[in-house]
């Protein structure tokens, strides 16, 4: 069965310097390190502490909120340090890579398998730490089951990369991954696709597969799940990134914890930009060294893509999520009379207050906040890169005067601060539009649970 | 650039954190911000961000009031010149107009902007860019007779109440150059209206005088303009109003960069030239036969619609609060013209009017957002149960 939607309002945004598809693994990374804050909301208390051994799958931490959610060590070693910050809040667990030793569990025939069994099997390996339940996008709560499993990969965000390409080798754990967790829900898993393309998921059962057309926002699920199953208040629905169904698959094929990530390394400074094949927490500079990008000292690097990414050190790790490491130029330098009304078009907007649209080959972005921060002046601009029926304005002023009541009304339960992305691009007044539904989001977390 | 950017570095030290000027950095920013986009990079949030802020949204409305502001020049000089009887040449008109509108414009944004940097200093927050449009546009839509004072007294009395008792930019209830000129209107009603105003030295000159159309219509006296010079704007009225062509030229700008809403636009045409329609068949008085497409093209109207009810801050915010907004704009507009005499120009009350209702309008639009999402969430409940 397979049904259409598509998503209007949005707008594509490319950059120069796309990940090509050729694939290379990445060098054996000597450390790696997992970043606590990549979980939303997650209070970690440790369970090892420095020195300790750890193998692939050893519990590092749990949260304090429910210990049964652990987070597992991606490769076998010990704990090299733990570093913290203001008011001791971990920052990174470093791992010393040694050896190739790993957690077996033990896994009846898969057949037989019950939702108990496999949910006690996911908690316990960690893999559980891949379910992500919406709303507020944190990992998912044991004790509630939602109505719904959704998995995208219908992909729109700038240097957004190929699920095609990257599980084209790994059908069958994909395939196994699907049957584990539909058990769970006893209904297919929601998959979306891009419309009117080949796609390798088109072969794989029980599914229920959603061909979705539109420009970026619409391959953020928030926008696709409010248009196939919308979440009203007190139901939840779980989110899979689709490389770590294979994950899961390939756990319950082999009863080990899979930390493969494929990283597609983009950026209009990296001199051959494509993919990785890397684990969960590998260093950086075990995709790309100093010398695979242009103006080594001058650019940003980012966990995720440019919207909505994590900026981190070139000497730093990659996140726990994300299948994009993008590279972006910092843009710290002065441009005078920069504010006149189509000068530098070069800079990719999308007012019409620019001839950048003349351009469509040439998206040369930095990180410069082209103007400062204003009171919100310009109405009307938003809802153009919000395609729910939410009104986005509404929403930040009423998260940022903290109004719990008129955030639930208005919608916070359907959306996360990813899907205000484009918005935190667009905006005239330069509102960090994120940063406020986080911080809302959060609040929501305390207040109403 | 070098050398200017070397130089701004140097003069920045004292207004910096810690330094002995560090409270008027607001001011020193304003300035600074106007010669270059600053080297500020993203901190939050997303990384990259759109080349279009809040400067450059706000200098593009000025560029479409540039066609409107230069007709007005000229057609001051103009109505001088026909009224008093002299031989002029289009330098001339150009000339004299330049001389009485150039130190409006210079008062309204003196005052204006010192208001404007002391609150910021006093707040301690950037200098916002909305009053280099409001500053300009309050000249345009006083008469050209206007004592600078009161032109003054008005201006402080729109930033002060208008925008800044009310948290300033972004946060103001009514349009303030609007409300500069009801403030005005009010206060000293005869300087704005008469025969003794809307011509340029018409208030010294005892030989010059003239009546707006509109005026004209509300006293009952019949009218010699052609809708040609209607459209044209070769006719006495506010500084920069009486042209629908150069209006319509702004408007273009205005809408082809989509700074300005159309909708607004579009549904205060249609609810006007409707009530105007509906009057030209009942006509009981000279300003109710008015043919319909006149009154677009005479007094404010095409100005108010195009840069007034159009204010983003002012007007409605959601789609469908402004196509309710920008009828009723139309709407009232018409209605005050035909059936209150007291008020010849009705769209500066019409959009005033609807700019205290905005809230309203967008808080009925946004609420039907909610009940559908309620009605969503209640259905569930019946089904659960």
């Amino acid at each position: 069965m397979s049904k259409d939607i598509s998503i209007k309002n949005g707008a594509k945004l490319d950059l120069i310097g796309l990940a090509s598809k050729e694939i290379e693994f990445a060098k054996d990374s000597t450390t790696h390190a997992i970043y606590p804050d990549d979980f939303f909301n997650l209070k970690p208390r440790m369970i090892l502490k420095k020195g300790d051994k750890v193998k692939v799958g050893s519990p590092i931490f749990h949260d304090k909120n429910d210990e049964r959610i652990v987070i597992v060590s991606p490769v076998s070693g010990y704990i090299q340090s733990i570093d913290r910050g203001e008011k001791r809040k971990i920052l990174k667990i470093l791992i010393s890579k040694d050896g190739d030793d790993k957690v077996n569990h033990q896994i009846n025939e898969s057949q037989r398998l019950n939702k108990t069994d496999i949910i006690s099997l996911l908690l316990k390996s960690g893999s559980w730490s891949f379910i992500r339940q919406r709303p507020y996008n944190i990992i998912a709560r044991p004790d509630k089951l939602p109505k719904a499993i959704f998995v995208s990969t219908h992909t729109t965000a700038p240097y957004d990369i190929d699920y095609d390409f990257i599980l084209g080798g790994r059908v069958d754990d994909f395939q196994k991954g699907i049957d584990v967790m539909s058990k769970i829900i006893e209904k297919p898993i929601t998959l979306t696709v891009t419309a009117n393309r080949q796609s390798i998921f088109s072969q794989i059962k029980n599914l229920d597969i959603i061909n979705v057309k539109g420009k970026h926002p619409s391959g953020n699920l928030s926008f696709q799940i409010n248009r196939i199953n919308p979440i009203n208040v007190g139901e939840c629905v779980w989110v899979i990134n689709p490389e770590d169904i294979a994950n899961i698959g390939s756990f319950f094929k082999t009863g080990n914890f899979d930390s493969t990530r494929t990283v597609g390394v983009s950026g209009e400074t990296v001199k051959n930009p494509k993919y990785y094949k890397a684990q969960i927490g590998s260093k950086i500079s075990s995709m790309i060294s100093k010398n695979d990008v242009n103006n080594f000292e001058s650019n940003r690097y980012i966990n995720g893509d440019p919207l909505t990414g994590t900026k981190v050190d070139f000497d730093g790790y990659l996140g726990y999520y994300n299948n994009i490491f993008s590279v972006i130029q910092e843009g710290d330098k002065y441009r005078m009379f920069g504010w006149l009304p189509f000068k530098d078009n070069h800079i990719p907007s999308f007012s019409r207050t620019s001839f950048s649209w003349l351009f469509p080959k040439n998206k040369k972005v930095n990180t410069n906040l082209n103007g400062d921060e204003r009171a919100l002046v310009i109405t009307g601009e938003m809802e153009k890169f919000f395609p729910m029926d939410i009104y986005p304005m509404q929403l930040l002023k009423a998260c940022m005067i903290e109004d719990i009541e008129k955030m639930e009304l208005l919608g916070i339960y359907e959306i996360i601060p990813e899907d205000f992305g484009l918005i935190d691009y667009s905006n005239t007044s330069k509102i960090e539009a994120q940063e406020i539904i986080k911080n809302a989001i959060q609040l929501m977390l305390k207040e109403v649970g | 650039m070098n050398f200017i950017r070397k130089n701004l570095d140097k003069i920045k030290k004292p207004f910096e954190k810690g330094g002995k000027l560090e409270k008027f950095y607001p001011a020193f920013d304003a300035f600074e911000t106007f010669l270059f986009v600053p080297n500020h990079t993203t901190i939050k949030g997303s990384h990259i961000r759109d080349a279009v802020d809040l400067k450059r949204t706000m200098v593009t409305v000025i560029i479409a009031l540039m066609p409107a502001l230069f007709y007005g020049i000229y057609n001051t000089g103009y109505q001088y010149f026909i009224q008093s009887g002299l031989e002029f040449t289009f330098l001339d008109a150009l000339l004299h107009g330049a001389y009485k509108i150039f130190p409006m414009i210079a008062v309204s944004y003196i005052v204006g902007l010192s208001i404007e940097f002391g609150f910021a200093v006093y707040r301690g927050h950037q200098v916002n860019e909305g009053y280099l449009v409001t500053g300009l546009l309050i000249p345009m839509i006083m008469p050209v007779d206007i004592p600078l004072w009161i032109l003054a007294v008005s201006v402080i009395f729109a930033v002060l109440i208008a925008k800044e008792a009310f948290g300033g930019t972004g946060m103001n209830i009514l349009n303030p150059a609007l409300t500069a000129r009801a403030f005005a209107f009010f206060a000293y009603p005869t300087y704005m209206s008469g025969d003794k105003v809307w011509v340029s030295e018409a208030s010294n000159i005892d030989g010059i005088s003239g009546e707006t159309i509109l005026g004209s219509l509300a006293a009952g006296q019949n009218i010699d303009y052609s809708s040609m010079q209607m459209f044209w704007g070769s006719i006495p009225g506010s500084v920069a109003e009486t042209s629908t062509l150069f209006v319509l030229i702004g408007a273009g700008i205005l809408l082809i960069t989509g700074i300005a809403s159309w909708r607004i636009m579009l549904s205060s045409l249609i609810g006007a030239s409707l009530v105007g329609l509906l009057f030209n068949f009942w006509g009981a008085n000279e300003l109710m036969s008015f043919e319909w497409y006149n009154h677009l093209i005479v007094g404010g109207f095409a100005f108010g619609i195009v840069f007034m009810a159009t204010d983003p801050v002012s007007a409605a915010q959601t789609k469908r609060g402004k196509w309710i907004y920008g009828f009723l704009v139309g709407v009232f507009c018409i209605l005050i013209r035909v059936f209150n005499p007291a008020y010849p120009e009705g769209v500066m009350l019409a959009i005033l009017l609807m700019n205290v209702f905005a809230p309203t309008i967008d808080h009925y639009v946004i609420q039907s957002n909610i009940n559908k999402r309620k009605k969503r969430w209640g259905k569930l409940k019946i089904q659960t149960l």
